[in-house]
């Protein structure tokens, strides 16, 4: 399936910062789930804009400005070519073994009440069994309300406050995987909705380790496995390893955020 | 009985004590009393105190400075000096390894979850080259002595080692006051300490910064616990101590702001953790560090001393892997010995640790300073239970080890001059052109009779340590 995506992040500064710097992970990589087929960053403004790549071999962007700014608008346009893989990741980048996505992060930490649910509810399940069970258990029990968590809260506490956005669900569901000894990760990334064109966000998911399968995708908010809808577009322990941008200035005041999604089937005649 | 350093295993006088035993009989207690208030009067002008974390009183305190120094004699310190740089070569080796090809995870030499899994293990700088394979620049390794001939390593402290400026102030001290029993010795100098440091940041600084690069110390700031450390060793390298805030990333390099415009900076000894280094990378709500920094070191054009990443080399539980890391990098049989170690998340280890919790010292993996430990046979019956409650709770954070019987020198103390426990910390320098000790260390000692625990944050003091021609 052809897909375009269209990401503006607006920053309306009350006081402009002396500079910005930020790190973007905007950019998908290829993989048997996606190709793709044109992709660009751009700014509003001059500034630089360094491409690069991190240590799980995510494409990132260092932007850099060293002069005040009353706004700033980073622009993601793209088109990308999906199939349907069944959730199963293969020839994705891989830079450490699965091994490694055991580690435990202070977003994905699992408290005793985490702990205590995947174990009743992995238990003694095997390798999908498990993991789809877990996706149950996330779906009946939270509340998708983007009023309950921030962008800061840990998997222990949107598992307390039993909802959250898709970002609270993927970090419960890494907590709840590593915590039976399940390797699992974070994806981010954007999603074809049928529904709705334009998106205030982004998506998140998750992927498991699964012997059998290498790594398997799992859309704890939407209670499935990614499809062709879904674009992979960045991975990590957590959503710091995985954020669109992670950013910091200095000096200026509070800013404003506006973000705006837009994720469409591509027409045939655009193809051309 | 622990080996007594003045006095050996025999009752004679060790040669390497002769002078000062000598000394000791010549000299009355009124005359060190006055010396010791001295030493203190020293200290407290020269603002060389240190906080102790979990105090609520929150002051400041003076390190007990015992003014009898610890000798060694040169063939001895020889035999311990080729054991640590040893030491330091393999710790260099093998983060060089955990964060390339990883071979020593595919031959076994450590469990795989002791770095995958390790939360000092940095995946952030997989890949990321270091200047000349140098990551550990600064170590302090923490020895003991039990018998005439056995040194101990205790801890490899690779990450921010502190207690090099008590180490220079000890000496300068002993000179000035201690000049009647100084001058009857044949010294090794360590005053050229800062210089050896300066020399080594310089060398691993990026080609471009070429002949004079511009070196800065980067520090949390002033209520960090050795703030007076890290002034110090600026002042007497005559580098900039800055914090965060004086620095900034333009192009992928750092500049320090000054008086006269942006300065860039080619090497930076830095006393921050990695937690703290680049909110970007790190920690998003570090204020400590640098936004964008990472990026920098990631593309070679600053150099981070240490090198980010380095606590996935000295943790106690990679610790009991080292005689075996030592052995593969090096294809030499280590020179130091290594305490035998429990690794509690080991269930056999586990379960021998909970029947032997009152002969053992126990650990936490990531812990330093002295605080969270147990030591076995000095423990009441509340504090094993308390011990045996948390290591049930959290296995893997702990290790154990036997009660070692820590060398004692002779200390003024209270009631005169006695036998007090000791261990050294020596400072082991690694740049481009390999590794430089001074003679010597920081001796810390219990000053409480009995006591194993030299921490400065649990009451030990420091000493000199001479390193003799005999």
């Amino acid at each position: 399936m052809r897909i375009k995506v269209q990401h503006r992040t607006t920053y309306l500064y009350d006081a402009p910062p002396s500079s910005i710097v930020q790190i973007l992970r905007l950019t998908p990589r290829n993989y048997e789930g996606l190709q793709v087929r044109s992709w660009r960053i751009f700014l509003d403004h001059d500034a630089n804009l360094v491409p690069g790549e991190d240590a799980f071999g995510n494409i990132i962007h260092t932007l850099s400005l060293n002069r005040a700014l009353d706004d700033l608008t980073i622009g993601v346009e793209g088109e990308v070519e999906t199939t349907d893989t069944g959730g199963v990741v293969k020839g994705a980048v891989e830079r450490f073994p699965p091994g490694l996505y055991l580690r435990d992060t202070p977003l994905t930490h699992a408290d005793d009440a985490i702990k205590a649910m995947a174990h009743d509810v992995i238990g003694a399940k095997e390798g999908l069994d498990g993991l789809h069970a877990l996706l149950s258990t996330l779906h009946e029990t939270l509340t998708f309300d983007g009023t309950r968590t921030d962008v800061k809260a840990t998997a222990a506490e949107a598992w307390a406050a039993k909802g959250g956005v898709c970002q609270d669900y993927a970090h419960i569901f890494i907590a709840a995987a590593r915590s039976m000894g399940i390797p699992a990760r974070y994806v981010g990334g954007y999603m074809l909705r049928t529904d709705m064109q334009q998106q205030n966000a982004g998506h998140a998911w998750t992927e498991a380790y699964v012997p059998s399968l290498g790594w398997v995708g799992f859309d704890p908010a939407n209670c499935i496995s990614p499809t062709e809808a879904h674009i992979r577009v960045a991975m990590g322990l957590d959503y710091l390893g995985a954020a669109p941008v992670r950013g910091s200035q200095s000096g200026g005041a509070a800013e404003q955020l506006q973000v705006s999604v837009t994720v469409g089937q591509s027409r045939r005649q655009q193809q051309n | 009985m622990a080996f007594n350093e003045m006095l050996g295993s025999d009752g004679g006088v060790r040669a390497p004590y002769a002078g000062v035993s000598r000394w000791l009989e010549s000299v009355n207690l009124d005359q060190l009393d006055r010396r010791r208030a001295e030493a203190e009067l020293f200290y407290r002008r020269g603002g060389i105190t240190f906080a102790v974390y979990g105090d609520t009183q929150g002051e400041e305190r003076i390190i007990p400075f015992d003014i009898i120094p610890r000798i060694l004699a040169g063939k001895e310190w020889n035999v311990l000096a080729k054991g640590l740089e040893q030491r330091v070569k393999a710790l260099n080796l093998y983060l060089a390894d955990i964060y390339s090809k990883q071979e020593s995870l595919r031959a076994g030499i450590v469990p795989e979850e002791l770095v995958w899994q390790n939360p000092a293990f940095r995946p952030e700088v997989t890949g990321v080259a270091v200047p000349h394979g140098v990551y550990v620049h600064i170590a302090g390794v923490d020895v003991v002595r039990i018998d005439e001939n056995d040194f101990y390593v205790l801890e490899d402290n690779a990450r921010t080692p502190s207690g090099v400026s008590y180490m220079l102030g000890g000496r300068e001290i002993c000179y000035r006051l201690m000049a009647d029993l100084y001058g009857a010795h044949n010294i090794a100098p360590i005053d050229h300490y800062p210089d050896e440091l300066f020399s080594t940041l310089c060398s691993v600084a990026p080609q471009r910064a070429g002949e004079s690069p511009n070196v800065v110390i980067l520090t949390p700031g002033q209520f960090n616990s050795a703030y007076y450390e890290h002034s110090f060793l600026a002042d007497k390298m005559g580098v900039e101590l800055v914090e965060g805030r004086d620095l900034f990333i333009r192009d992928d390099h750092v500049y320090m702001r000054t008086t006269e415009g942006p300065k860039r900076v080619d090497v930076i000894y830095r006393r921050v953790d990695d937690d703290f280094l680049d909110p970007l990378v790190f920690r998003p709500d570090s204020m400590l560090g640098v936004p964008g920094l990472f990026n920098c070191y990631a593309k070679g054009n600053v150099a981070l001393a240490n090198a980010i990443g380095t606590g996935a080399a000295d943790d106690k539980a990679i610790y009991s892997h080292m005689p075996e890391i030592v052995k593969f990098f090096l294809g030499e049989e280590p020179i130091l010995k290594n305490v035998p170690t429990w690794c509690c998340r080991k269930p056999d280890d586990l379960a021998y640790v909970l029947e032997h919790l009152s002969e053992l010292v126990v650990k936490e993996v990531h812990g330093s300073g002295g605080y969270g430990m147990l030591v076995g046979p000095q423990a009441d019956k509340a504090a094993i239970a308390d011990f045996k409650n948390r290591l049930k709770a959290n296995p893997a954070n702990y290790i154990a080890q036997p009660t070692l019987a820590l060398s004692s020198c002779p200390s003024f103390v209270e009631k005169g001059i006695a036998p007090r426990h000791v261990d050294l910390r020596p400072f082991v320098l690694t740049g481009a052109n390999g590794v430089k000790i001074v003679p010597g260390g920081l001796t810390r000692v219990a000053m409480r009779e009995g006591s194993l625990v030299v921490n400065s944050s649990q009451g030990g003091g420091t000493k000199d340590t001479w390193v003799i021609d005999l």
